[in-house]
């Protein structure tokens, strides 16, 4: 459910009106628009995004941890409309006991590093990807350091 | 086979000859150590004959967890930590994440301190395009062109040295605004240095431009088309040489760069030579965009008006008991930063940089994620290497302009 205040705005008001059951919700703040998406239409809301609203480049994909609150991930997309010269942040809530999510690598090919680094680092799994390895950690590395229970200092054992 | 003489080759084909691969093809492992990776890149090549059929980059060599360390410092020490991001662009990636934090803090940046910071923002372009002309044409087999740019950026690097003492790691500008007043003479300096600079430029296209090898290495080479550019996340120079007139200092300007009159350079041809002929251009833009910032420098503060964010003066900390009580809260703990997310882009030398900060209210950041154009613009390497001949993947990649540390972070 898109809050009242965002009705007027043009790229939420769309994004509602193709899939309301999608939007979670909304805020527009310090001029920057967020959109929290249901996990599971996260690739038919980018696919719209891009082919009917122009948001033809993914900047970047990444994560953040909630922990210990749950939902416990979030995975964050920033699009970019030049054709609107417009930003808008995508997020979708994932629970700690299963981080999984749609990859949108057929939606914008360039998701595809982003979305490794983001498994490397947080440990979120996108299905369908097509090549989900670890980027920066050699393949044996055991653990997600950016997650927030990855100690910072201490060696591992 | 004479190339089963090679060494590193041998193991490679014995290999192959067992697994029962296609004899035809030859893996090639291109770095962690070559030269002209710039830094620790792989690219594992499938060679057929001398035409690349696959490769893949393999990165990570360099990261050093920059992300997580963010998450242990204090907003203001970790400016310190976006200078090792990436090392030939220090200042674009310190103006990046200070906008990001001035604009989750709501802080207003007077206009000095803001044209400061374009005009030393365009410093650093010019010093890393120098980088990159230098180590590109010295690839490519142009000895001289190298030893010419870093002459120049020889100057450039005493111009931050004076300015902050550092000639690399500068960390200069600070949330809020500078980290000092520049000391005396350093207009004289800069000024001297960018009216020569245009000059300078000429000879390097004197060495190059016309010149038959470097066309012949160059051109028609490494071509991209702009749709496949777009959808892999490539932006800069790459982009800008592919036909896209798109530079985030025009479309969505910051730190006032509204107020400077600069051109975007654009060709269409989407080669390594458009890629030269775009940066020589923003070199000589660049150029401008100093020298009008040197002329209309306005007059006013270094640092916001935002006492709880900003150190004092030394000299109102021996007077004032606010100011040394800020000064002591600043020192010991760090400012506070109101609970947000904030994306903030810049166009640096390479392209988009974006800090992704967010905020739970506290003196640390909860998490920063640092967009770097290094990342993006590499991923795109097979699509540009596959069916051209291993030759042209030296002036391919050099044409990226990559650093690693920018993209393993």
């Amino acid at each position: 459910m898109l809050p009242e205040t965002l009705k007027e705005h043009a790229t939420a008001a769309a994004v509602e009106a193709f899939d309301a059951a999608a939007v979670v919700s909304g805020k527009f703040d310090r001029g920057e628009l967020t959109l929290e998406i249901a996990r599971d239409k996260i690739v038919s809301v980018c696919g719209f995004l891009k082919y009917d609203l122009g948001f033809v480049r993914l900047s970047t994909v990444t994560g953040v941890d909630r922990y210990p609150a749950e939902p416990r991930f979030e995975v964050v997309y920033h699009l970019h409309s030049l054709d609107r010269n417009e930003r808008l942040r995508i997020k979708c809530r994932l629970p700690g006991d299963d981080p999984q999510i749609d990859s949108v690598t057929e939606v914008w090919r360039g998701a595809n590093w982003f979305e490794r680094e983001t498994f490397d680092l947080f440990g979120v799994r996108f299905r369908n990807h097509p090549d989900l390895r670890r980027i920066m950690l050699p393949e044996d590395w055991e653990g997600h350091p950016l997650r927030k229970d990855y100690s910072v200092t201490g060696s591992r054992v | 086979m004479s190339d089963t003489n090679l060494p590193g080759v041998t193991g490679v084909i014995a290999e192959e000859e067992q697994t029962g691969a296609n004899p035809r093809i030859l893996t090639l492992n291109m770095g962690p150590q070559h030269p002209s990776t710039h830094g620790v890149l792989r690219l594992q090549l499938e060679l057929d004959g001398e035409t690349i059929v696959k490769c893949q980059p393999d990165i990570g060599y360099l990261h050093t967890g920059i992300e997580k360390e963010f998450e242990v410092k204090n907003y203001q020490q970790a400016v310190t930590l976006t200078d090792r991001i990436d090392y030939l662009a220090p200042l674009s990636n310190n103006l990046c994440y200070c906008l990001a934090v001035e604009k989750l803090l709501g802080l207003e940046i007077p206009p000095l301190a803001q044209w400061t910071r374009v005009m030393l923002t365009e410093l650093t372009r010019l010093n890393s395009h120098l980088v990159w002309l230098g180590t590109h044409a010295i690839d490519i087999g142009a000895m001289s062109v190298f030893l010419y740019c870093f002459r120049e950026r020889e100057d450039i690097l005493r111009i931050f040295e004076m300015y902050s003492g550092q000639r690399m790691m500068t960390s200069y500008f600070r949330i809020g605004g500078l980290a000092l007043e520049p000391p005396r003479g350093w207009q004289q300096r800069v000024r001297t240095f960018i009216d020569a600079f245009p000059g300078k430029v000429d000879e390097y296209e004197e060495l190059l431009t016309n010149n038959r090898i470097w066309i012949g290495r160059t051109r028609g080479v490494g071509c991209m088309s702009m749709e496949d550019m777009l959808d892999l996340g490539v932006t800069g120079p790459m982009l800008r040489a592919a036909g896209l007139k798109w530079d985030i200092r025009k479309s969505q300007p910051y730190s006032s760069y509204d107020q400077f009159d600069f051109e975007v350079p654009t060709r269409t041809e989407g080669d390594v030579y458009a890629r030269y002929q775009v940066r020589i251009e923003e070199m000589r833009q660049s150029a401008r965009i100093v020298k009008q910032a040197l002329e209309g420098m306005p007059g006013g503060r270094w640092t916001a008006d935002a006492p709880h964010v900003v150190l004092p003066d030394r000299e109102k900390m021996k007077t004032q008991m606010e100011a040394l009580i800020y000064h002591f809260k600043i020192v010991t703990e760090g400012f506070r930063v109101p609970a947000g997310e904030v994306y903030q882009a810049i166009e640096s030398p390479r392209g988009e940089v974006g800090y992704y900060v967010v905020s739970d209210g506290t003196a640390q950041a909860y998490r920063v994620h640092v967009r770097g154009p290094s990342f993006a613009n590499l991923q795109a390497t097979p699509c540009m290497v596959t069916g051209t001949l291993i030759a042209d993947v030296i002036a391919s990649i050099g044409s990226m302009d990559f650093v690693l540390g920018d993209c393993d972070r």
